[in-house]
């Protein structure tokens, strides 16, 4: 800044061009999954403290289920290596093929979260229900909590391909798929946690 | 002692507030006196900063008003490295000096830590064994047992003066403090959990104590009290109790455990051996087993572990954690004096 | 676990869940069940003399399109101010309740609050005080200034930030219906198991879903806050040009992003225990309560900052305005606030240092907390040079905020005491730790707010609120604070502890009367505020004033007031840090033509009405009443579905409009702003 300069026309301080911010709602959602995290954080916490607290009731080992966790596991990744492709059409702006990979996508979501609700039945049958101990409670807490999340997910991406299907790639359904895009793989990244720090270490434990 | 000074400055003008005794200030009891003097201390250091700043405040907004147009006005001035340098460094050292205090006295005033002094000048002769008081706070009132007597009272707590006492404590169902501010700082008891506290009390004489951590509608009535007496006192005490009979065994423990506002005092001559660790360890119901699959830890043990838990270590498993910060206790057999 | 339902016929707890005639307290013939009917009969005659008017004078039409709808950010920050003051009035309430109640019941006097329902006032008095009143006025204030103060026409996400109020506002409705329907929890202003797992009934759920709704609420302004500093200020305006205020509405932001989804992720759990027996925080099962208060804290302790750091800000606006000088070290200044920002998440088991953890923990602890007090006391030195060399003006915002320097000063030698361990085993609980509490939230906080209200008031409405009641005020509420909190400092010396009911040292009543006394002075004080509030409006022709009464030197006073819906005609090009001031120094000329349409966002519907469905799900929760709950939450589900099938969310104001306001607006008399 200079003081001596004694610009009193209007358009030094004045902007007679609209400034536009670009990627605003990118940031916006982006912040939104870091809280996200914080959420995950404190369940992830819980399981730490609450992890071995059993209660005479069953241990990680014995009730969790590592061949139905790969296969759920791999459905996962693989609904995030075909939403990448839904991108890469989006980016190609081949409409069909898009929708084609994002209703895979959903589908192997779909597929994920019913051997998860396939696997708490099967738990809660076994007299291994939320109520049983602090672990089992924390383990269903989080898990189910990561599993809110895929179905909220998936519910996003039905509106989703609905309002692509009628309005086609504008400006705004882009930026929702980049949204969603975000969710998706950051949900994903979630699940690399919960494999690795609940099934995997408390059957290693 | 220079300690003593400032609490005679503090106290005199206080003492006329109304005379009422300014517990924290002047207690009875050499741990409560030890944590006070840290507070006295600290808190005259943090005025050498505070009380300037409050003159400045008052001295600066004064002599700038408006309107005073004798004084500079300088409307560019904005800043001063050596100002600012002064302004982050003042702070500091206080904090410095403070932190300092803080630190040490933490450590010597731990709580878990076994005294070595009854008061100032008076070490712990070798080989004193100190008085065993196990705490179970109920709803809402004070279960006080004596192992090495093998009496048992309610909302009443007597101690011979100048004998270090070592308290532990846990809870039947709510989470309460016990605190005795003449004594030592509080402590809050948990169930299924033990915490602990090492204490003196120097003066004869009837304190309060209470549970400074609501706990429901009885709360309030939640007192006893605690008296520090001569030896030849305390005995006789004991031999009271004796004599009253009565015995807290885990049928009548069951009654006593039910919630009861403004309970009365109450002795017991006897009470069963294992009664502590069984409600410690939550198996304390007549007929119930104790299957030692509880976690039996101190509080201090799962208090690190929530911590390592939000930085992302797994919690180790409570059953292997050692009471007391190391030493494992057994329950003590109930010996007749 | 879930309660037991009613014994009554299915249909009936289909219908009605746990609801039942029983749950309603002013039914009770009892002591308790009259003061509750009494109040029931005032709020109601209250309100429906409102809704009565608003009628009559056909304003809901108005109301609904101007205001409940509105996506403004000045709006919606206006609603956030009313919401905080009518809470303040219930908050304050309960306190002269407990006053009351404290200084009354002594010896065989058992006082008229049994218990259970005294429990419930303290209950009430700590999250209403905190989470509707100080967080509706700070998000208040943030909403109405940094737009503004950064020149941008409104936040990154207006619909979120509509949305946002109405979770808030519903929230309090559910607080306020506690009162009338069921109870409301024992369990303190934090919900501490294992009272918040035992307690029977309605309360704490209350608590719990009142608080979600509010919290998420809260963590939409913040990501909303955040996107809109970083992404929408003026050209020119680095980060190192923004007002402080800014700053702070950012660093506050921040801490929400990183606090808030704990406490929602806490009361969530709580929730689950409560429900569905689940073992989180119980005392058997391998529950373990100790997390819920490290979890709590962990939301807990930078929630204070939460509330300070945007007061700080306005003691930064305030300051220079009135001292007619730059703000003294501006860079420290931003420095502090982000240390303060990083540092209060590292500070949250000080509130805990008797639970038990080891000496090591506890020095840690103890020695963060002291740290903070570094940057704090830096910001007191630069408010304090700021007037060094300055002119200052004992306006009504200066006074506030001189009122302010003094209390919190002592609040925050108070603070360090209670941080070092060893002393903190003697103070913890007491009344010393509420006295000190109060200290830094009424003098820090209450005093900022006031300030603000006093500062920007003009800005909002054209008007300056009146000089007299404001000084009056003022007065009331320093000399009642500490005729109020200053017996509690001395009684927390003697040992005594909070959220007692009844006293048996009768040596302690005088205390208590004084303090209630002290309470007595503080409701002059908020009665002088609505006073000046009512005169100032009664009086607003001679009160006008123009766009700069203050000599203010950020942007928002470069507009008229109240300022149009576009804020500015054309997003300011800023050179400097007091922006406006360096406009004035340069003789800026507000340009009369040449304008363009305005693009902004439209008005919706889809906030107030989500708002109003999630508080029909979270009463369901409450009473079990799961259709009710049920068909709310799809019912928002849906509501959210079809919001997204809006495209068309914004509209331009054409260029003819623009003009016709910038003829027409309010900049003058004072544009040159000479008046004090």
């Amino acid at each position: 800044m200079n003081t001596t300069v004694a610009d009193t026309a209007p358009s030094r301080f004045l902007c007679h061009e609209e400034p536009h911010a670009p990627n605003g709602t990118l940031l916006g959602f982006w912040l939104y999954l870091m809280s996200d995290c914080f959420i995950f954080a404190s369940l992830f916490a819980c399981y730490a403290v609450l992890g071995t607290s059993t209660a005479g009731g069953p241990a990680a080992a014995e009730v969790l289920d590592l061949p139905g966790l790969a296969v759920n596991t791999a459905l996962l990744l693989v609904s995030s290596v075909t939403f990448g492709f839904a991108m890469l059409e989006m980016a190609r702006k081949n409409q069909r093929a898009m929708l084609a990979w994002l209703a895979v996508s959903g589908l192997l979501a779909v597929g994920f979260v019913t051997l998860e609700i396939h696997e708490f039945l099967g738990m809660i049958a076994e007299g291994a229900g939320p109520g049983r101990s602090a672990f089992l409670s924390s383990f269903f807490t989080l898990v189910g909590t990561h599993g809110l999340h895929v179905s909220v997910g998936i519910l996003w991406l039905i509106v989703l391909m609905v309002q692509l299907g009628r309005f086609g790639l504008t400006e705004a359904n882009v930026r929702r798929l980049q949204c969603l895009s975000m969710f998706w793989h950051f949900l994903d990244l979630v699940w690399v946690g919960v494999f690795s720090f609940v099934y995997l270490a408390g059957v290693l434990r | 002692m220079t300690v003593k000074r400032l609490r005679g400055l503090l106290l005199s003008p206080l003492a006329l507030l109304g005379g009422c005794h300014l517990a924290l200030l002047d207690p009875s009891g050499d741990v409560a006196r030890q944590q006070s003097d840290v507070m006295i201390v600290t808190t005259v250091i943090i005025a050498l900063i505070i009380v300037p700043v409050l003159v400045a405040i008052g001295v600066i907004a004064w002599r700038y008003r408006a309107s005073n147009e004798k004084a500079h006005y300088d409307a560019e001035w904005d800043h001063s490295p050596q100002l600012e340098l002064v302004v982050w460094a003042a702070p500091l050292l206080i904090i410095i000096a403070v932190g300092a205090i803080s630190w040490i006295g933490t450590h010597q005033l731990d709580p878990y830590r076994p005294l070595d002094r009854v008061a100032q000048g008076q070490p712990v002769a070798a080989g004193t064994k100190p008085l065993e008081v196990d705490v179970v706070s109920l709803r809402w009132k004070w279960l006080f047992l004596y192992p090495q007597y093998g009496i048992a009272t309610v909302n009443q707590l007597a101690a011979p003066v100048n004998v270090p006492i070592r308290f532990k404590f846990t809870s039947d169902a709510m989470m309460d403090a016990f605190s005795v501010p003449e004594l030592a700082g509080m402590v809050y008891t948990m169930p299924g959990m033990q915490t602990m506290l090492h204490a003196v009390i120097n003066k004869p004489g009837q304190y309060p104590g209470f549970s400074a951590n609501y706990s429901g509608a009885g709360f309030t009535d939640m007192r006893f009290t605690f008296e520090g007496m001569s030896q030849q006192d305390f005995d006789d005490w004991v031999a009271k109790a004796h004599a009253a009979g009565g015995t807290l065994d885990l049928q009548a423990y069951e009654l006593l455990r039910q919630p009861e506002r403004d309970a009365p005092v109450r002795s017991y001559a006897s009470f069963e051996p294992d009664l502590y660790t069984r409600i410690l360890n939550r198996c304390a119901g007549p007929g119930q087993e104790c299957k030692g699959q509880m976690p039996m830890m101190s509080a201090s043990a799962t208090a690190d572990d929530a911590m390592q838990g939000m930085q992302g270590h797994p919690a180790h498993a409570g059953a292997d954690s050692p009471m007391d910060a190391g030493k494992p206790v057994p329950a003590q057999a109930a010996a007749a004096h | 676990m879930p309660e037991a339902m009613p014994h009554r016929a299915p249909i009936w707890n289909f219908l009605f869940g746990r609801l039942t005639l029983d749950s309603l307290p002013f039914l009770k013939p009892d002591l308790e069940g009259r003061i509750v009917l009494v109040t029931l009969i005032v709020v109601a005659i209250g309100g429906l003399a409102i809704l009565g008017l608003i009628t009559r004078k056909r304003l809901w039409g108005y109301l609904w399109h101007e205001w409940f709808t509105s996506v403004d950010h000045k709006k919606l920050g206006i609603m956030y101010m009313i919401l905080g003051t009518v809470m303040l009035l219930r908050g304050f309430s309960d306190a002269i309740m407990m006053r009351a109640q404290q200084a009354y019941a002594f010896g065989p006097q058992m006082g008229y609050l049994p218990p259970e329902h005294y429990d419930q006032i303290f209950s009430a008095h700590g999250s209403i005080m905190i989470f509707f009143v100080a967080m509706a006025y700070i998000v208040g204030l943030m909403n109405y200034v940094m737009p503004l103060q950064i020149g941008a026409r409104d936040v990154a996400f207006p619909f979120l930030n509509n949305l946002s109020f109405w979770f808030t506002f519903w929230g309090a409705i559910l607080f306020m219906v506690s009162l009338f329907v069921g109870d409301f929890s024992t369990a303190g202003w934090l919900g501490y198991p294992p009272v918040s797992e035992l307690q029977q009934g309605s309360g704490v759920d209350y608590y719990i879903w009142g608080l979600q709704l509010s919290g998420v609420g809260t963590l939409l302004t913040g990501v909303n806050f955040v996107t809109t500093i970083l992404k929408m200020r003026a050209p020119g305006m680095s980060m190192m040009k923004m007002p402080v205020f800014s700053w702070t509405a950012l660093c506050t932001s921040g801490l929400i992003l990183a606090t808030f989804p704990v406490l929602t992720a806490t009361l969530f759990l709580l929730s689950l225990d409560r429900y569905l027996g689940t073992h989180f925080f119980t005392t058997g099962f391998g529950g373990n309560v100790m997390m819920y208060i490290n979890l709590i804290w962990v939301w807990g302790h930078p929630e204070v900052y939460i509330l300070i750091l945007p007061i700080f800000g306005v003691y930064s606006e305030v300051v220079p305005t009135f001292s007619g000088k730059p703000l003294f070290g501006y860079s420290s200044m931003v420095y502090a606030t982000v240390a303060i920002m990083i540092l209060s998440y590292l500070v949250w088991l000080h509130h805990f240092f008797t639970m038990g953890s080891g000496a090591d923990v506890n020095s840690f602890f103890s020695l963060t907390t002291m740290i903070i007090s570094i940057p704090t006391g830096v910001k007191i030195f630069n408010w304090l040079f700021t007037m060094y060399r300055g002119r200052v003006r004992f306006t009504v915002p200066m006074l506030w905020t001189m009122g302010f320097l003094f209390t919190f000063t002592i609040g925050g030698m108070t603070g360090v005491m209670l941080s070092v361990a060893p002393a903190d085993f003697l103070l913890h609980n007491s009344l010393f730790l509420i006295a000190h509490f109060h200290n830094v939230i009424i003098g820090g906080v209450v005093f900022g707010v006031f300030a603000a209200v006093n500062y920007w008031f003009p800005k909002a409405f054209g008007f300056k609120l009146d000089e007299f009641w404001g000084k009056a005020s003022f007065w009331f509420w320093l000399v009642g604070f500490w005729v109020a909190f200053t017996p509690l400092y001395i009684m927390g010396l003697m040992g005594v502890t909070r959220r007692l009911s009844h006293f048996d040292n009768p040596a302690l009543q005088p205390y208590f009367i004084v303090a209630a006394f002290g309470a007595f002075l503080i409701a002059l004080g908020i009665l002088a505020f609505i006073i000046q509030i009512y005169v100032s409006v009664v009086r607003r022709k001679a009160y006008a004033v123009g766009g700069d009464p203050w000599n203010g030197r950020t942007l928002e006073w470069s507009t008229s007031s109240p300022p149009p819906d576009y804020n500015y005609a054309f997003v300011p090009n800023v050179h400097a840090r007091d922006a406006w001031t360096d406009m004035k120094k340069h003789g800026f000329q507000r340009p009369l033509e040449g304008f363009h349409p305005i693009h902004m966002p439209k008005n919706t519907a889809a906030g107030a009405i989500i708002g109003a469905l999630s508080f029909a799900c979270c009463f369901g929760l409450v009473w079990y009443i799961w259709w009710l709950a049920v068909a709310s939450f799809a019912g928002i589900i849906v509501a959210a579905i079809v919001h997204t099938f809006n495209y068309h969310r914004d509209y331009h104001i054409p260029a003819d409009e623009v003009r016709a306001f910038e003829h027409s607006g309010n900049w003058q008399p004072d544009a040159k702003g000479a008046s004090a």
